[in-house]
Protein backbone atom coordinates (compact mmCIF):
# COMPACT_ATOMS: atom_id res chain seq x y z
CA UNK A 1 0.00 0.00 0.00
CA UNK A 2 1.04 3.58 -0.50
CA UNK A 3 0.77 6.25 2.17
CA UNK A 4 -1.06 9.36 1.07
CA UNK A 5 -0.32 12.35 3.29
CA UNK A 6 -3.09 14.50 4.67
CA UNK A 7 -4.12 17.70 2.99
CA UNK A 8 -6.98 19.87 1.83
CA UNK A 9 -8.56 19.83 -1.55
CA UNK A 10 -11.42 21.48 -3.35
CA UNK A 11 -13.74 18.79 -4.68
CA UNK A 12 -15.68 19.23 -7.87
CA UNK A 13 -18.96 19.31 -5.95
CA UNK A 14 -19.64 21.29 -2.86
CA UNK A 15 -19.67 24.97 -2.07
CA UNK A 16 -17.11 27.25 -3.60
CA UNK A 17 -14.16 27.45 -1.21
CA UNK A 18 -15.51 24.45 0.71
CA UNK A 19 -12.19 22.72 1.11
CA UNK A 20 -12.30 19.15 2.30
CA UNK A 21 -9.67 17.86 4.70
CA UNK A 22 -8.33 14.42 4.03
CA UNK A 23 -6.35 12.64 6.76
CA UNK A 24 -3.38 10.36 6.18
CA UNK A 25 -4.46 7.08 4.65
CA UNK A 26 -3.05 4.02 2.94
CA UNK A 27 -4.32 2.83 -0.40
CA UNK A 28 -3.48 -0.21 -2.53
CA UNK A 29 -0.99 0.71 -5.24
CA UNK A 30 -2.85 -1.50 -7.71
CA UNK A 31 -6.49 -2.51 -8.19
CA UNK A 32 -7.65 -5.94 -6.99
CA UNK A 33 -6.78 -8.53 -9.63
CA UNK A 34 -8.68 -11.55 -10.90
CA UNK A 35 -6.20 -13.86 -9.19
CA UNK A 36 -6.62 -12.08 -5.84
CA UNK A 37 -10.37 -12.10 -6.13
CA UNK A 38 -10.32 -15.81 -6.90
CA UNK A 39 -8.46 -16.39 -3.63
CA UNK A 40 -11.19 -14.47 -1.83
CA UNK A 41 -13.89 -16.56 -3.50
CA UNK A 42 -12.20 -19.78 -2.42
CA UNK A 43 -12.54 -18.68 1.20
CA UNK A 44 -15.91 -16.95 0.86
CA UNK A 45 -18.33 -19.16 -1.05
CA UNK A 46 -21.25 -16.81 -0.47
CA UNK A 47 -19.65 -14.38 -2.94
CA UNK A 48 -19.28 -16.89 -5.78
CA UNK A 49 -21.47 -15.99 -8.72
CA UNK A 50 -23.78 -18.96 -8.29
CA UNK A 51 -24.37 -18.14 -4.62
CA UNK A 52 -24.44 -14.37 -4.45
CA UNK A 53 -27.81 -12.80 -3.67
CA UNK A 54 -29.34 -10.43 -6.21
CA UNK A 55 -29.68 -7.64 -3.73
CA UNK A 56 -25.87 -7.63 -3.33
CA UNK A 57 -24.86 -8.15 -6.95
CA UNK A 58 -26.82 -7.97 -10.19
CA UNK A 59 -26.84 -10.52 -13.01
CA UNK A 60 -23.63 -9.25 -14.60
CA UNK A 61 -21.59 -9.96 -11.49
CA UNK A 62 -18.34 -11.62 -12.69
CA UNK A 63 -20.05 -12.07 -16.05
CA UNK A 64 -16.85 -13.00 -17.87
CA UNK A 65 -16.14 -15.87 -15.46
CA UNK A 66 -17.18 -19.21 -16.99
CA UNK A 67 -17.32 -20.90 -13.58
CA UNK A 68 -17.51 -19.89 -9.93
CA UNK A 69 -13.79 -20.41 -9.42
CA UNK A 70 -12.54 -19.81 -12.94
CA UNK A 71 -11.94 -16.37 -14.40
CA UNK A 72 -11.46 -17.78 -17.89
CA UNK A 73 -8.76 -16.93 -20.40
CA UNK A 74 -7.77 -13.59 -18.91
CA UNK A 75 -4.43 -12.80 -17.31
CA UNK A 76 -4.36 -13.31 -13.53
CA UNK A 77 -3.14 -9.74 -13.12
CA UNK A 78 -6.01 -8.14 -14.96
CA UNK A 79 -8.15 -6.05 -12.63
CA UNK A 80 -11.29 -7.86 -11.54
CA UNK A 81 -14.37 -6.07 -12.88
CA UNK A 82 -18.13 -6.67 -12.86
CA UNK A 83 -17.95 -6.39 -9.10
CA UNK A 84 -20.71 -4.82 -7.04
CA UNK A 85 -20.13 -2.31 -4.25
CA UNK A 86 -21.26 -4.88 -1.68
CA UNK A 87 -18.76 -7.42 -2.98
CA UNK A 88 -15.93 -4.89 -3.09
CA UNK A 89 -16.73 -3.78 0.44
CA UNK A 90 -16.69 -7.37 1.74
CA UNK A 91 -13.44 -8.14 -0.03
CA UNK A 92 -11.72 -5.20 1.62
CA UNK A 93 -13.18 -6.05 5.01
CA UNK A 94 -11.87 -9.58 4.65
CA UNK A 95 -8.37 -8.14 4.10
CA UNK A 96 -8.69 -5.97 7.21
CA UNK A 97 -9.12 -2.94 4.99
CA UNK A 98 -11.99 -0.84 3.66
CA UNK A 99 -12.92 0.91 0.44
CA UNK A 100 -11.42 4.37 0.04
CA UNK A 101 -13.86 7.22 0.62
CA UNK A 102 -14.82 9.28 -2.36
CA UNK A 103 -12.75 12.18 -1.05
CA UNK A 104 -9.71 9.98 -0.46
CA UNK A 105 -9.95 8.54 -3.95
CA UNK A 106 -10.34 11.92 -5.63
CA UNK A 107 -7.56 13.40 -3.50
CA UNK A 108 -5.11 10.65 -4.44
CA UNK A 109 -6.22 10.80 -8.07
CA UNK A 110 -5.43 14.51 -8.45
CA UNK A 111 -1.78 13.57 -8.68
CA UNK A 112 0.27 12.89 -11.77
CA UNK A 113 3.81 11.49 -11.87
CA UNK A 114 5.33 14.63 -10.39
CA UNK A 115 2.78 16.68 -8.50
CA UNK A 116 0.13 16.07 -5.85
CA UNK A 117 -2.44 18.24 -7.57
CA UNK A 118 -2.14 18.16 -11.33
CA UNK A 119 -5.73 19.08 -12.07
CA UNK A 120 -4.83 22.35 -13.74
CA UNK A 121 -2.32 20.74 -16.05
CA UNK A 122 -3.45 20.34 -19.63
CA UNK A 123 -1.54 17.10 -20.03
CA UNK A 124 -3.25 15.54 -17.00
CA UNK A 125 -6.74 16.34 -18.25
CA UNK A 126 -5.98 15.32 -21.80
CA UNK A 127 -4.66 12.00 -20.60
CA UNK A 128 -7.82 11.21 -18.65
CA UNK A 129 -10.20 12.35 -21.34
CA UNK A 130 -8.46 10.45 -24.07
CA UNK A 131 -8.86 7.37 -21.87
CA UNK A 132 -12.58 8.06 -21.40
CA UNK A 133 -12.98 8.35 -25.16
CA UNK A 134 -11.14 5.13 -25.91
CA UNK A 135 -13.20 1.97 -26.06
CA UNK A 136 -12.26 -0.60 -23.44
CA UNK A 137 -9.49 -2.74 -24.83
CA UNK A 138 -9.51 -5.38 -22.13
CA UNK A 139 -6.61 -7.62 -21.26
CA UNK A 140 -4.68 -4.77 -19.71
CA UNK A 141 -3.02 -5.76 -16.47
CA UNK A 142 -2.68 -3.73 -13.29
CA UNK A 143 0.31 -1.43 -13.17
CA UNK A 144 0.19 -0.81 -16.91
CA UNK A 145 -0.52 2.91 -16.72
CA UNK A 146 1.34 5.66 -14.90
CA UNK A 147 2.50 5.61 -11.30
CA UNK A 148 1.60 8.84 -9.55
CA UNK A 149 3.67 10.83 -7.09
CA UNK A 150 2.25 8.83 -4.15
CA UNK A 151 3.35 5.56 -5.77
CA UNK A 152 -0.15 4.54 -6.87
CA UNK A 153 -0.76 3.02 -10.29
CA UNK A 154 -3.72 3.18 -12.66
CA UNK A 155 -6.03 5.62 -10.91
CA UNK A 156 -6.74 6.85 -14.43
CA UNK A 157 -6.44 4.85 -17.59
CA UNK A 158 -7.36 1.32 -16.56
CA UNK A 159 -10.76 0.98 -14.86
CA UNK A 160 -13.34 2.98 -12.89
CA UNK A 161 -13.30 2.23 -9.19
CA UNK A 162 -15.82 1.90 -6.37
CA UNK A 163 -15.60 4.18 -3.36
CA UNK A 164 -17.09 3.61 0.08
CA UNK A 165 -19.55 6.50 -0.09
CA UNK A 166 -20.13 6.53 -3.84
CA UNK A 167 -23.76 7.33 -3.03
CA UNK A 168 -22.89 10.65 -1.44
CA UNK A 169 -22.82 12.46 -4.74
CA UNK A 170 -25.57 14.99 -4.94
CA UNK A 171 -26.13 16.44 -8.32
CA UNK A 172 -28.80 19.13 -8.34
CA UNK A 173 -32.22 17.78 -9.16
CA UNK A 174 -30.96 14.26 -9.25
CA UNK A 175 -33.15 12.22 -11.49
CA UNK A 176 -33.17 8.65 -12.55
CA UNK A 177 -36.44 8.80 -14.34
CA UNK A 178 -35.65 11.01 -17.30
CA UNK A 179 -38.34 13.36 -18.54
CA UNK A 180 -38.29 17.08 -17.89
CA UNK A 181 -35.89 16.80 -15.03
CA UNK A 182 -33.12 15.68 -17.35
CA UNK A 183 -32.61 19.15 -18.75
CA UNK A 184 -32.47 20.65 -15.33
CA UNK A 185 -30.19 17.85 -14.24
CA UNK A 186 -27.52 18.47 -16.87
CA UNK A 187 -27.47 22.25 -16.83
CA UNK A 188 -27.81 22.51 -13.08
CA UNK A 189 -24.88 20.19 -12.62
CA UNK A 190 -22.69 22.14 -15.01
CA UNK A 191 -23.34 25.42 -13.24
CA UNK A 192 -22.74 23.95 -9.82
CA UNK A 193 -19.32 22.64 -10.66
CA UNK A 194 -16.63 24.59 -8.86
CA UNK A 195 -14.13 23.78 -11.53
CA UNK A 196 -15.54 23.62 -15.01
CA UNK A 197 -12.16 22.73 -16.42
CA UNK A 198 -12.22 19.54 -14.49
CA UNK A 199 -14.80 17.83 -16.61
CA UNK A 200 -13.00 14.53 -16.26
CA UNK A 201 -13.97 14.49 -12.61
CA UNK A 202 -17.42 15.57 -13.65
CA UNK A 203 -17.83 12.34 -15.58
CA UNK A 204 -16.75 10.25 -12.60
CA UNK A 205 -19.27 11.99 -10.36
CA UNK A 206 -21.98 11.53 -12.96
CA UNK A 207 -21.20 7.86 -13.24
CA UNK A 208 -21.22 7.34 -9.48
CA UNK A 209 -24.53 9.09 -9.06
CA UNK A 210 -26.09 6.80 -11.63
CA UNK A 211 -25.33 3.46 -10.03
CA UNK A 212 -26.74 1.34 -7.24
CA UNK A 213 -24.82 -0.78 -4.78
CA UNK A 214 -25.61 -4.03 -6.55
CA UNK A 215 -24.76 -2.79 -10.04
CA UNK A 216 -21.69 -4.10 -11.82
CA UNK A 217 -19.89 -3.01 -14.97
CA UNK A 218 -17.19 -4.50 -17.13
CA UNK A 219 -15.10 -1.41 -16.60
CA UNK A 220 -15.73 -1.07 -12.87
CA UNK A 221 -13.40 -2.57 -10.30
CA UNK A 222 -11.91 -1.46 -7.01
CA UNK A 223 -8.93 -1.22 -4.68
CA UNK A 224 -8.84 -1.08 -0.88
CA UNK A 225 -7.63 1.48 1.62
CA UNK A 226 -6.88 1.80 5.30
CA UNK A 227 -6.65 4.61 7.87
CA UNK A 228 -3.22 6.17 8.33
CA UNK A 229 -1.14 5.91 11.55
CA UNK B 1 -5.19 26.12 -22.05
CA UNK B 2 -7.89 23.86 -23.31
CA UNK B 3 -9.84 25.70 -25.96
CA UNK B 4 -13.37 26.78 -25.21
CA UNK B 5 -14.64 24.87 -28.22
CA UNK B 6 -13.07 21.68 -27.00
CA UNK B 7 -14.55 22.20 -23.58
CA UNK B 8 -17.98 22.76 -25.07
CA UNK B 9 -17.64 19.58 -27.08
CA UNK B 10 -16.86 17.68 -23.95
CA UNK B 11 -19.80 19.12 -22.09
CA UNK B 12 -22.11 17.97 -24.88
CA UNK B 13 -20.43 14.60 -24.72
CA UNK B 14 -20.96 14.41 -20.97
CA UNK B 15 -24.60 15.37 -21.33
CA UNK B 16 -25.08 12.50 -23.75
CA UNK B 17 -23.38 10.18 -21.32
CA UNK B 18 -25.82 11.34 -18.65
CA UNK B 19 -28.76 10.51 -20.84
CA UNK B 20 -27.40 7.09 -21.66
CA UNK B 21 -26.64 6.36 -18.07
CA UNK B 22 -30.02 7.50 -16.80
CA UNK B 23 -31.92 5.52 -19.44
CA UNK B 24 -29.93 2.41 -18.65
CA UNK B 25 -30.58 2.95 -14.99
CA UNK B 26 -34.34 3.01 -15.28
CA UNK B 27 -34.26 -0.14 -17.39
CA UNK B 28 -32.27 -2.09 -14.84
CA UNK B 29 -34.49 -0.85 -12.08
CA UNK B 30 -37.61 -2.13 -13.78
CA UNK B 31 -35.92 -5.42 -14.54
CA UNK B 32 -34.95 -5.83 -10.91
CA UNK B 33 -38.40 -5.05 -9.69
CA UNK B 34 -39.77 -7.62 -12.11
CA UNK B 35 -37.23 -10.20 -10.94
CA UNK B 36 -38.25 -9.62 -7.38
CA UNK B 37 -41.90 -10.24 -8.10
CA UNK B 38 -41.19 -13.40 -10.05
CA UNK B 39 -39.00 -14.98 -7.46
CA UNK B 40 -41.28 -14.44 -4.51
CA UNK B 41 -43.11 -17.73 -4.68
CA UNK B 42 -41.66 -19.60 -1.72
CA UNK B 43 -42.15 -18.63 1.89
CA UNK B 44 -38.47 -17.84 2.53
CA UNK B 45 -37.50 -14.39 1.32
CA UNK B 46 -35.86 -14.09 -2.07
CA UNK B 47 -32.43 -12.93 -3.20
CA UNK B 48 -33.77 -9.45 -3.80
CA UNK B 49 -35.20 -9.01 -0.32
CA UNK B 50 -33.85 -6.32 1.99
CA UNK B 51 -34.20 -8.89 4.77
CA UNK B 52 -30.88 -10.24 3.49
CA UNK B 53 -29.16 -7.14 4.84
CA UNK B 54 -27.36 -8.16 8.01
CA UNK B 55 -27.75 -4.76 9.61
CA UNK B 56 -29.17 -4.18 13.09
CA UNK B 57 -31.33 -1.18 13.92
CA UNK B 58 -32.79 0.53 16.96
CA UNK B 59 -36.34 1.93 16.97
CA UNK B 60 -37.83 5.00 18.64
CA UNK B 61 -38.55 2.95 21.77
CA UNK B 62 -34.87 2.06 22.10
CA UNK B 63 -35.52 -1.58 21.11
CA UNK B 64 -33.17 -3.49 18.81
CA UNK B 65 -34.86 -4.52 15.63
CA UNK B 66 -33.81 -6.48 12.55
CA UNK B 67 -35.21 -5.59 9.16
CA UNK B 68 -36.39 -9.16 8.96
CA UNK B 69 -39.00 -8.42 11.61
CA UNK B 70 -40.84 -6.35 9.00
CA UNK B 71 -41.61 -9.56 7.18
CA UNK B 72 -45.34 -10.01 6.57
CA UNK B 73 -46.09 -6.31 6.35
CA UNK B 74 -45.94 -3.91 3.45
CA UNK B 75 -43.26 -1.35 4.19
CA UNK B 76 -43.21 2.22 2.99
CA UNK B 77 -39.76 3.65 3.64
CA UNK B 78 -38.06 7.00 3.48
CA UNK B 79 -34.69 8.24 4.72
CA UNK B 80 -34.63 11.52 6.64
CA UNK B 81 -32.94 13.23 9.59
CA UNK B 82 -34.89 14.92 12.34
CA UNK B 83 -33.01 18.23 12.45
CA UNK B 84 -33.81 18.77 8.79
CA UNK B 85 -35.70 21.95 8.08
CA UNK B 86 -36.19 21.89 4.33
CA UNK B 87 -37.13 18.72 2.51
CA UNK B 88 -37.83 16.36 5.40
CA UNK B 89 -40.98 18.03 6.75
CA UNK B 90 -42.37 17.70 3.26
CA UNK B 91 -41.37 14.05 3.08
CA UNK B 92 -43.07 13.52 6.44
CA UNK B 93 -46.17 15.24 5.07
CA UNK B 94 -46.01 13.04 1.98
CA UNK B 95 -45.85 9.91 4.12
CA UNK B 96 -48.80 11.09 6.18
CA UNK B 97 -50.71 11.85 3.02
CA UNK B 98 -50.04 8.33 1.70
CA UNK B 99 -51.09 6.76 4.99
CA UNK B 100 -54.35 8.73 4.97
CA UNK B 101 -55.35 7.17 1.68
CA UNK B 102 -55.00 3.61 2.93
CA UNK B 103 -58.26 2.15 4.34
CA UNK B 104 -58.31 2.19 8.15
CA UNK B 105 -58.96 -1.52 8.46
CA UNK B 106 -55.68 -2.21 6.60
CA UNK B 107 -53.51 -0.04 8.83
CA UNK B 108 -52.09 -3.02 10.68
CA UNK B 109 -50.80 -4.46 7.40
CA UNK B 110 -48.67 -1.47 6.48
CA UNK B 111 -45.52 -0.27 8.23
CA UNK B 112 -44.35 3.27 7.57
CA UNK B 113 -40.64 3.46 8.19
CA UNK B 114 -38.36 6.46 8.61
CA UNK B 115 -34.66 5.62 8.50
CA UNK B 116 -32.33 8.27 9.91
CA UNK B 117 -29.33 9.32 7.84
CA UNK B 118 -27.94 11.08 10.92
CA UNK B 119 -27.59 8.24 13.45
CA UNK B 120 -25.22 10.28 15.61
CA UNK B 121 -27.81 12.94 16.39
CA UNK B 122 -30.97 10.88 15.96
CA UNK B 123 -30.95 8.91 19.18
CA UNK B 124 -34.02 6.79 20.02
CA UNK B 125 -35.14 9.55 22.42
CA UNK B 126 -34.93 12.10 19.70
CA UNK B 127 -36.79 9.87 17.26
CA UNK B 128 -39.50 9.32 19.85
CA UNK B 129 -39.82 13.07 20.36
CA UNK B 130 -40.01 13.56 16.60
CA UNK B 131 -42.74 10.91 16.38
CA UNK B 132 -44.80 12.61 19.06
CA UNK B 133 -44.34 16.08 17.54
CA UNK B 134 -45.57 14.79 14.22
CA UNK B 135 -48.50 12.82 15.67
CA UNK B 136 -46.87 9.62 14.53
CA UNK B 137 -46.67 7.96 17.90
CA UNK B 138 -48.62 4.84 16.98
CA UNK B 139 -47.53 1.35 15.92
CA UNK B 140 -47.80 1.90 12.15
CA UNK B 141 -45.00 4.47 12.34
CA UNK B 142 -41.51 3.14 12.82
CA UNK B 143 -38.35 5.22 13.22
CA UNK B 144 -35.02 3.48 12.77
CA UNK B 145 -31.43 4.30 13.42
CA UNK B 146 -28.40 2.12 12.63
CA UNK B 147 -24.63 2.43 12.36
CA UNK B 148 -23.11 4.80 9.80
CA UNK B 149 -22.04 1.82 7.74
CA UNK B 150 -25.40 0.06 7.78
CA UNK B 151 -27.14 3.30 6.91
CA UNK B 152 -24.83 3.83 3.94
CA UNK B 153 -25.52 0.24 2.89
CA UNK B 154 -29.25 0.63 3.18
CA UNK B 155 -29.05 3.78 1.04
CA UNK B 156 -27.05 1.86 -1.57
CA UNK B 157 -29.92 -0.60 -1.87
CA UNK B 158 -32.43 2.19 -2.37
CA UNK B 159 -30.18 4.11 -4.80
CA UNK B 160 -30.53 6.95 -2.34
CA UNK B 161 -27.71 9.50 -2.06
CA UNK B 162 -26.85 11.60 0.95
CA UNK B 163 -23.95 13.64 2.16
CA UNK B 164 -23.26 15.68 5.26
CA UNK B 165 -22.78 19.22 4.00
CA UNK B 166 -22.37 21.01 7.31
CA UNK B 167 -22.27 19.92 10.95
CA UNK B 168 -26.07 19.98 11.08
CA UNK B 169 -27.21 19.55 7.51
CA UNK B 170 -27.31 16.84 4.88
CA UNK B 171 -28.18 16.98 1.26
CA UNK B 172 -30.11 13.92 0.24
CA UNK B 173 -32.32 12.53 -2.46
CA UNK B 174 -36.02 12.38 -1.72
CA UNK B 175 -37.21 8.88 -2.40
CA UNK B 176 -40.17 7.00 -0.95
CA UNK B 177 -39.90 3.23 -1.49
CA UNK B 178 -42.56 0.55 -1.18
CA UNK B 179 -41.57 -3.02 -0.28
CA UNK B 180 -43.82 -6.06 -0.38
CA UNK B 181 -44.33 -8.44 2.53
CA UNK B 182 -41.14 -10.28 1.60
CA UNK B 183 -38.97 -7.18 1.60
CA UNK B 184 -38.71 -6.82 -2.16
CA UNK B 185 -38.66 -3.35 -3.68
CA UNK B 186 -41.84 -2.84 -5.67
CA UNK B 187 -42.11 0.87 -6.23
CA UNK B 188 -40.08 4.05 -5.84
CA UNK B 189 -41.16 7.61 -6.08
CA UNK B 190 -38.67 10.42 -6.28
CA UNK B 191 -39.22 14.08 -5.58
CA UNK B 192 -41.03 16.28 -3.09
CA UNK B 193 -44.78 16.69 -2.88
CA UNK B 194 -45.10 14.63 -6.03
CA UNK B 195 -48.55 13.20 -6.64
CA UNK B 196 -48.82 10.18 -4.36
CA UNK B 197 -51.36 8.40 -6.55
CA UNK B 198 -48.93 5.83 -7.93
CA UNK B 199 -47.44 5.09 -4.53
CA UNK B 200 -50.88 4.59 -3.00
CA UNK B 201 -51.86 2.39 -5.94
CA UNK B 202 -48.73 0.28 -5.44
CA UNK B 203 -49.61 -0.24 -1.77
CA UNK B 204 -53.25 -1.03 -2.51
CA UNK B 205 -52.17 -3.51 -5.12
CA UNK B 206 -50.08 -5.31 -2.51
CA UNK B 207 -52.95 -5.26 -0.02
CA UNK B 208 -55.16 -7.15 -2.40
Amino acid sequence: MALVKSGKYLPLYGDIDAYVEVSDFYIDTIAVTKAKYLEFLRENPQWRKSNVKGIFADDSYLSSWPEDLDYGDGHPDEPVTNISWFAAKEYCKYQGKRLPTLDEWEYAAMADEKTRDAREKVSYNQYILSWYERPKRGNEIVGSTFKNVWGIYDLHGLIWEWTQDFNSVMIASESRSGGNDTNLFCSAAAVGATDLMNYAAFMRYAYRSSIKGNNTGNNLGFRCAKDGN
Amino acid sequence: MISFQKMLKSIVYISILFLIVSCKQSETQDAEILNATESSSNSEFSDMSIFNLPSAWTNQEGEDIALESLQGKISVMVMIYTSCKAACPRLVADMRNIAKQIPKDKTDQVQYVFVSIDPEVDTPERLKKFAIENQMDSPEWLFLRGTEEDTREFAAVLAMSYKRISPIDFSHSNIISVFNRKGELIHQREGLSVDSKETVAAIQNLLR
